[in-house]
């Protein structure tokens, strides 16, 4: 029990199919005490699997999971130590907010005064008091969401588990939810994994970060990192909005430089890419993808450092938010996206120079899309 | 004339048919035998008499016992009583069991249910004989119980799992993780959510109980006859002269609880068979 690096949750070669289709395959993970892990993936890729496997409301095909180090197989939900939030609340629909909140502690036959403290307790640090007669119909939908959390936090869990808890408000609810959530893990310091298929959420709240596709860890680590260095053009593309910019090229070595030849109206743009961090060995002719996020596709104003070229594009689309202009521009056949300062004055159509910042490139294989 | 006026011509029409038979009944039953040689079908009752709804009540000969309907209206009261509640309370568990609790081989389970509300009585008569007898309850009024729940069971469950489908299924996850078990959940929180649908079965299955002639006839004995039996063997008695007016007040009086529940929970009907179980 009693291991010096012990995490709150372990899962070990975790696969999990229905019938004959594989859902989950061979996941492996372990999260530290007081870590928030975010498992982001799009639709269909299965995160909530991975979720009700955790909380035992599913019975994976093979592997295992370790809550607190102990051995999850064949514990019901209820004694594993954690709580749950859902994506459509799941609150008791004939019962009142009180009632929602104590029932868990109820059935588990602790005192009135136990269920009264401790529903004073979560009310108040949620700010629902004033709500507690009230039934879940009478309710808005943050209330709801709130409501659900007090679920969850009056049973004190070692680990939380939250499953798209916020895709059912709208925009504004949703950004200040999210903040008190990540308010909430700061207090309280509490273990959670979070399922998400919203990006911008898992970055923002997540000290990690876990991308799943087709029931696969394929990245995992730090928020910033993910972002930084993307492991393949899939998790390029889904981290980050709007979302990375890939363009063709291949690899070129002449003696000890390395370039990335990318053809361009008719001629070649070499890319020196010396300074670029290889994961392994490259081999001459390589075509690969260059990955470059639109921030770093700017106006004379803004760009920076020496690894950059400059080029004059025609813009074909422009979005202004306030705060910057993301611009398409058409590049060869295909567009990259950029962000302009809201200053820079901007024509569709007419040539507007541009500066690329490569220091912040990836480089990804073509063929198997992983990162070289 | 406007589409208005046709259309409430066209209702007036209409209720007349359903309500002309009702009319000519209750009329009948409040004339004495004299007016109703006489008089003709439709003309009301010159002199109101109540006499015929009391030998209806209490002294009608129904094959050889002569003490009306009384002692088989209370048999088909204790008939219909338990069997209408065990039915629902069976439909509401396997309903609740089938939709939220997705065991394999539950849709199996469910067509054959289903498959279940669609055989005749007839089918089921020998089968069903023979098993109450193995059973000892051959013509007893728990053997009567027995078959109506039984045969009820396909209808009530198929009312309660189609409702409680589109519950979402993450409430019983929420509860489980509650800490609250199969029953628990279906108690504290299934339960509580079911008075509508619990509204259209309890109707459904009173009537259908109540109106049932084959079953009745078939598995009772002469202590434990339903209502509808006992009707029959009234109308249908062949000594003596006919008497229309105590044949339609026995009619009425067999027919009254359904036509009660009707009035009774009939909104309630229409309003369980049109609600969503989870509102907002
Ligand atoms: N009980 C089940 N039986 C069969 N297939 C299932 C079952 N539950 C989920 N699946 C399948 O498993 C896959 C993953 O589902 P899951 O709900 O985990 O996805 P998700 O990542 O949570 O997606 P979303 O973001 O839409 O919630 C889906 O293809 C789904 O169809
Ligand atoms: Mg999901």
């Amino acid at each position: 029990m009693a291991e010096p690096d012990q995490s709150v949750l372990a899962i070990e070669k975790l696969s999990k199919s229905f019938q004959n289709t594989a859902v989950l395959t061979n996941i492996d993970l372990a999260i530290a005490e007081g870590s928030f892990l975010v498992l982001v993936g799009p639709s269909g890729c299965g995160k909530s699997t991975l979720l009700n496997c955790i909380a035992g409301l599913e019975e994976p095909s093979s592997g295992r999971i370790l809550i607190g180090g102990r051995d999850m197989t064949g514990v019901p939900p209820k004694d594993r130590d954690i709580a749950m939030v859902f994506q459509s609340y799941a609150l008791y629909p004939r019962m009142s907010v009180a009632k929602n909140i104590t029932f868990g502690m109820q059935v588990r036959g602790a005192t009135r005064a136990e269920q009264k403290s401790a529903l004073e307790r979560v009310s108040g640090m949620l700010k629902i008091d004033h709500l507690l007669e009230r039934r879940p119909a009478q309710l808005s939908g943050g209330q709801r969401q709130r409501v659900a959390m007090g679920r969850a936090l009056v049973r004190e869990p070692r680990l939380f588990l939250f499953d798209e808890p916020l895709s059912n408000l709208d925009a504004k609810l949703r950004v200040e939810m999210r903040a008190e959530i990540k308010r909430l893990h700061q207090r309280l310091g509490a273990s959670i994994v979070y399922v998400t298929h919203d990006q911008t959420e898992a970055m923002s709240l997540a000290t990690e970060v876990a991308v799943m596709e087709g029931g696969i860890i394929v990245q995992r680590g730090p928020p910033q990192e993910v972002y930084d260095y993307p492991v393949n053009t899939f998790v390029a593309g889904f981290i980050g909005s709007p979302a990375m910019n890939f363009i063709e090229g291949h690899i070129r070595k002449d003696g000890g430089a390395v370039r990335i030849e990318i053809p361009f109206d008719g001629k070649t743009m070499a890319v020196p890419a010396e300074h670029y961090p290889f994961v392994g060995s490259t081999e001459d002719g390589t075509k690969v993808i260059l990955g470059i996020r639109p921030e770093y596709v700017t106006g004379r104003d803004r760009a920076s450092g020496d690894e950059e070229v400059s080029l004059e594009l025609v813009p074909t689309l422009v979005e202004t938010n306030g705060f910057d202009q993301h611009v398409n521009l058409a590049f060869g056949p295909a567009e990259i996206s950029g962000r302009f300062s809201p200053r820079e004055q901007i024509e569709i159509g007419t040539p507007l120079p541009t500066r690329i910042d490569l220091s912040q490139m990836s480089v990804f294989d073509r063929k198997t899309g992983m990162r070289l | 004339m406007t589409a208005r006026g046709l259309l409430y011509l066209l209702l007036v029409v209409f209720v007349a048919y359903y309500m002309l038979p009702l009319f000519v009944m209750v009329i009948t039953s409040l004339k004495d035998l004299d007016e109703i040689r006489a008089g003709s079908l439709m003309s009301p009752p010159d002199r109101v008499s109540l006499e015929s709804w009391g030998t209806a009540w209490s002294s009608a000969c129904a094959g050889i016992l002569c003490e009306g309907l009384q002692p088989f209206f209370w048999n088909s009261v204790k008939m219909v009583v338990p069997a209408v509640l065990l039915s629902t309370l069976l439909g509401a568990v396997n309903g609740y069991a089938l939709s939220q609790w997705r065991f394999r081989g539950a849709n199996l389970i469910f067509a054959l249910m289903l498959f279940g509300c669609f055989i005749p009585f007839q089918v089921v008569l020998l089968p069903m004989a023979r098993t109450l007898g193995l059973l000892g309850l051959a013509g007893s009024l728990s053997g009567l119980v027995l078959v109506h729940v039984v045969y009820g069971l396909g209808f009530t469950t198929l009312f309660f799992r189609n409702f409680y489908v589109t519950v979402p299924t993450e409430l019983v996850k929420a509860a489980k993780i509650d800490g609250a078990g199969f029953f628990t959940i279906f108690l504290r929180i299934f339960l509580p959510l079911s008075p509508p649908i619990i509204v259209v079965t309890v109707i459904w299955q009173f009537t259908q109980i109540w109106n049932d002639f084959l079953f009745g006839v078939s598995f009772s004995q002469a202590g434990t006859q339903p209502v509808t039996v006992a009707l029959n063997n009234i109308v249908n008695a062949t000594t003596g002269v006919k008497e229309y007016n105590v044949d339609m007040a026995a009619a009425i009086i067999a027919g009254l609880p359904t036509l009660i529940v009707y009035v009774i929970a009939g909104k309630y009907f229409i309003r369980g068979l049109t609600a969503g179980s989870v509102k907002g």
